[in-house]
């Protein structure tokens, strides 16, 4: 293929004939090996935009959102050029018209819009509506016009939440790297030779389909052209700077995300990519590091007022408004170099320029040989903001690659070549319960599983239990899988994500995947149920309702013991196994991961009572965490409890949130940046945990932060998978985050 | 009894504490470990405690394993073995002792301790047996065994308001250790309350009742004083 325009004097050749922007990178980025002394503060123009925007946050947390859209649905050119304050802005580009007015996205669902619209007192417009309910089909009505009996009980019952069923299904990330380094002339090109290679013998339904989504992107991309073009920018031929190169991979990302309303709309991996750019422009003194930390900053500052407009219950589940802005950074690249770069550096050192921010979700990829200079800058960023989490690359590259990037919280994912189809998560505490109620709801007592035997003697003992926790496990299963399969189906056929997918290779890997909530509470039941002697107490209908342990102990997960943690990794192979049973749609490969993100306590308030001795109500533990308060051996126990969780049975991630307080990571700062880098180092070896987000901070910290929000505004603490504003957490997810497990030793 | 520690030693370090201790110092926040005939958490072969420690190699890699106490010196074979064999697993090793052995046994360990974490609980020789129960002697005469040996130290002094906080006898510490190439840092550890719940469990007499913590100026001001000396932590 001929590309045209290339910056041809940029090495390698590869990327010259075909769209590689991997190759791109390998043959031009320079690793970076010193320290965080060339970090400038932020410019005058910055420090304006952040000072305005802060006053607008404020308007913002009092009223909910600051201004939404009721008539226009979304699009890529749906509004002309928008700024926060054009003359002090390097880098532009707005979602609407304004900046932190929400867009509405009616292709996901109008009643979603409506409600949404209607909790912020707002009003949708009639010819909006009408067009949505009478001319045009949404993915929500399409979801509901298919679901079965089963699936719909079995969310009723919440023992299978947060499916992507109202709104933009998102952890799709578009490669914005190609619109810099090619245009989108070049990529309009790929995508209409592509188009003529799928023409051939035999039409399935598949290449039917494949056809006509081939055509919507490069139309998207063409609209994408107009929204550039607003701006004043040209996107047709490749960026020729530093500055362009910024700008049009963030018109990329802002492409994605005026179009779609995903639950998780990430970044990728950009910072080798854009330093090859910055260190070119500043090689041939064209801008100076103040001007570069400018673009970046600018660049951060417009991922951090992203906005969607949500329900109430969706913000009951996914606080704080996160949007998983996530940006992967650093890593090491499959030849031995690491691919730590100054902008890595200048992307984290946002968190000082601009003070803590939980977006974009800052996501460092962890290798023990990355070099020293870098981890300890990290360890340093994380000591002073907890905003950062951080994923093991030694464990995923082996089969990823390179030019991986994470989407949302812990999914990792080829860049521009792979695609999910996102599943949220199954609650496996529930489906514990209703094998002991036969298939009744332990909160109800509707009969919402088949009505499998229940458990009937007064003592709960393994040997009954387990072989109806398997046909549970299998009816879930199969249950969850059919959901998924219909709201891909519908999400395709009516909410497609033309721009991110028209940024993707055409012959893309598909992944499916599903997730677990309370792996440890299962994981702590089936202990207690091994070592202890547990009655059952049934109400009048004989349902169970509560367990009382009356003699013996048993060791919690979360304390490396080995007995209890093989309980873990059985459950999360066999699950997956009962997941892998069944077909997937587009022939998508099935992936689960151990995640919850807030939806922990939402979760805990709709179970039970569960055998390990949690009270109805009480929440789970985020993740893959140990249960709150029972990991009692310091954190080097429990990380390597987690660390056991098998990433092959678990490829969508395995989410772990730690808090560490910072006296317990030694005396002095320098200790304790080193001392916190010791402990990645020894969590994220090739074969130990995938994920970790790190909290340094006090209890105390947290309950003045309750008690005087005003002081705090931007204070962030990771939750499950992503960072957010203490102060935005409701007051449910604050105690929540005050009940965990602070380790106060190693 | 075992834990994790980036305290007791450079790094993230295994803590073993062992049982049994000849002194009986006033301050002590371990009373637990006195006896060597207590109830101990674990009886282990020194194979056996190396297994553990290896569970968690990936996180100790660049700390090591502290051998505390009670007195691991008391345990003589023991800790030499098991310190040999982790020596030879790759971990750096740490002793936390009195110096109140200075018994070839007791010396023989250090031939496989990288560091030793040496407690000189003041350099007063009148108030040391008050304090602790024994004499200066050894605990002078360790140091010196150190110093020929050419084994890093870290000094520790726990200080105690009233009773070993004086600007003399700190600057006495000063004075002495600084003559020691082998000392690398002198630690300061601020007197705390913490372990007189332990006193109560075990029906005893809580010597220091009534004895504030050493406050955090106060110990910043002395960790200065001492920064004369040697580095000061």
């Amino acid at each position: 293929m001929i590309l045209q325009n290339l910056q041809n004097d940029f090495k390698g050749s590869v990327w010259k004939h075909e769209i590689d922007v991997r190759d791109f990178i390998q043959s031009n980025y320079e690793p970076y090996d010193g320290d965080e002394q060339f970090l400038v503060g932020p410019s005058e123009r910055t420090t304006r935009l952040w000072d305005k925007l802060t006053e607008m946050f404020k308007t913002e947390r009092e009223k909910g959102v600051y201004d939404a859209e009721t008539k226009l649905p979304q699009s890529i050119d749906t509004y002309g050029a928008g700024y926060i304050d054009k003359d002090n802005e390097v880098i532009v580009g707005l979602q609407t018209d304004a900046p932190l007015k929400r867009g509405i996205f009616p292709k996901g669902g109008i009643r979603m819009v409506e409600s949404a619209l209607k909790a912020y007192g707002y009003e949708l417009d009639k010819d909006t509506k009408t067009i949505f309910t009478k001319y045009r089909k949404t993915h929500n009505e399409g979801v509901f016009s298919a679901y079965n009996d089963d699936i719909k009980a079995a969310r009723h019952a919440h023992i299978i939440t947060g499916l992507p069923d109202a709104y933009g299904r998102g952890r799709i990330i578009g490669d914005y790297r190609r619109i810099a380094l090619y245009g989108t002339t070049n990529l309009i090109e790929e995508k209409k030779r592509y188009h003529k290679r799928i023409d051939i013998q035999e039409f399935t339904e598949e290449i039917v389909r494949c056809r006509e989504e081939i055509t919507e992107q490069i139309q998207a991309l063409k609209q994408f052209e107009r929204m550039c073009a607003s701006y004043g920018f040209d996107v047709t031929r490749p960026a020729t700077n530093a500055r362009e190169a910024i700008q049009w991979t963030y018109f990329g990302y802002l492409g994605a995300v005026k179009d779609q309303d995903g639950a998780a709309m990430s970044l990728g991996r950009v910072c080798a990519f854009l330093d090859i750019y910055i260190q070119r422009d500043l090689k041939k003194g064209l801008i100076t590091e103040e001007e570069a930390q400018e673009m970046i900053d600018q660049m951060i500052m417009k991922l951090r007022i992203v906005r969607f407009l949500r329900t109430p219950e969706y913000n009951d589940l996914f606080s704080g408004d996160p949007i998983w802005a996530t940006a992967s950074i650093g890593g090491m690249g499959i030849d031995g170099r690491h691919m730590v770069t100054k902008t890595d550096y200048r992307f984290l050192h946002t968190l000082y320029n601009m003070g803590p921010s939980p977006e974009p979700n800052l996501t460092v990829l962890w290798s023990t040989r990355l070099p020293e200079n870098w981890k300890r800058y990290c360890a340093k960023v994380s000591i002073d903001t907890s905003a950062v989490q951080y994923e093991n690359d030694d464990l995923m590259r082996a089969e990823l690659g390179d030019d991986y990037g994470i989407a949302c919280c812990v999914s990792p994912m080829k860049i521009g070549k792979q695609m999910q189809f996102f599943g949220a998560r199954a609650n496996l505490a529930k489906c514990m319960l209703y094998a002991i109620n036969g298939g009744r709801d332990e909160m109800s007592g509707h009969q919402v599983a088949p009505m499998f035997s229940p458990i009937t003697s007064d003592y709960l003992t393994y040997e009954e239990f387990m072989p109806r926790f398997e046909q549970m496990m299998r009816w879930l299963a199969k249950t969850y899988v059919n959901a998924l399969k219909i709201i891909h189906y519908m999400h395709d056929k009516y909410d497609y994500e033309a721009f991110e997918m028209a940024l993707h290779d055409g012959d893309v890997e598909r992944t499916r995947a599903t997730g677990i909530a309370g792996i440890s509470i299962v994981t702590d039941s089936i202990a207690a149920m091994k070592n202890c002697k547990i009655r059952i107490i049934r109400d009048e209908t004989g349902l169970a309702i509560d367990y009382k342990i009356e003699e013996g102990t048993y060791v919690p997960f979360g304390n490396n013991n080995d007995e209890t943690d093989a309980i873990a990794v059985e459950l999360t192979e066999k699950f997956m196994e009962y997941l892998r049973q069944h077909r997937t749609y587009r022939d998508a490969i099935p992936t689960q991961s151990l995640l919850t993100i807030t939806s922990n306590v939402v979760y805990g308030r709709n179970t039970g009572a569960t055998p390990d001795g949690r009270a109805k109500g009480v929440p789970f533990a985020p993740g893959a965490n140990p249960m709150n308060a029972r990991d009692i051996k310091g954190a080097v126990a429990a990380l390597s409890s987690v660390a056991k969780l098998p990433f092959q049975h678990s490829r969508d991630g395995i989410s772990y949130t730690f808090a560490v307080s910072p006296s317990a990571l030694g005396k002095e700062r320098e200790m304790q940046a080193d001392n916190l880098v010791n402990l990645m180092d020894g969590y994220f070896t090739p074969h130990g945990g995938q994920h970790l987000n790190v909290n340094v901070f006090d209890r105390e910290l947290l309950m003045d932060a309750m008690e005087h929000p005003e002081k705090y505004p931007q204070l962030t603490i990771r939750v499950s998978g992503y960072a957010v504003n203490f102060v935005k957490l409701t007051r449910e997810q604050q105690l929540d985050v005050l009940s965990r497990t602070i380790n106060h030793c190693m | 009894m075992e834990s994790f520690g980036t305290v007791d030693g450079p790094g993230i370090r295994f803590v073993a504490f062992m049982q049994g201790c000849p002194l009986r110092c006033q301050f002590c926040h371990n009373p637990d470990t006195w006896n060597p005939q207590g109830d101990c958490q674990y009886e282990l072969t020194p194979q056996q405690l190396l297994e553990e420690v290896m569970r968690y190699k990936s996180f100790i890699a660049k700390g090591g394993v502290t051998l505390s106490g009670g007195e691991p010196l008391m345990q003589p074979l023991f800790a030499r073995e098991f310190l040999a064999r982790c020596q030879s697993e790759g971990l750096h090793t740490a002793i936390d002792t009195s110096g109140a052995y200075c018994t070839p046994n007791a010396l023989a360990v250090l031939d496989h301790t990288n560091l030793v974490l040496l407690d000189i609980k003041t350099m007063n020789p009148a108030l040391y047996p008050v304090l602790t129960g024994a004499r200066i002697e050894n605990n002078l005469r360790f140091l010196d065994e150190l110093q020929e040996r050419g084994t890093d130290v870290w000094v520790r002094h726990v200080v105690v308001p009233g009773l070993t906080d004086d600007d003399h006898w700190l600057h006495e510490l000063g004075r002495h250790v600084a003559r020691y190439s082998v000392v690398k840092k002198i630690e300061i550890l601020p007197y705390h309350t913490l372990g007189a719940y332990k006193y109560e469990q075990m029906h005893m007499a809580y010597p220091l009742q009534g004895v504030e913590p050493l406050s955090a100026a106060r110990t910043q001001e002395i960790r200065q004083m001492l920064s004369a000396y040697k580095p000061t932590l």
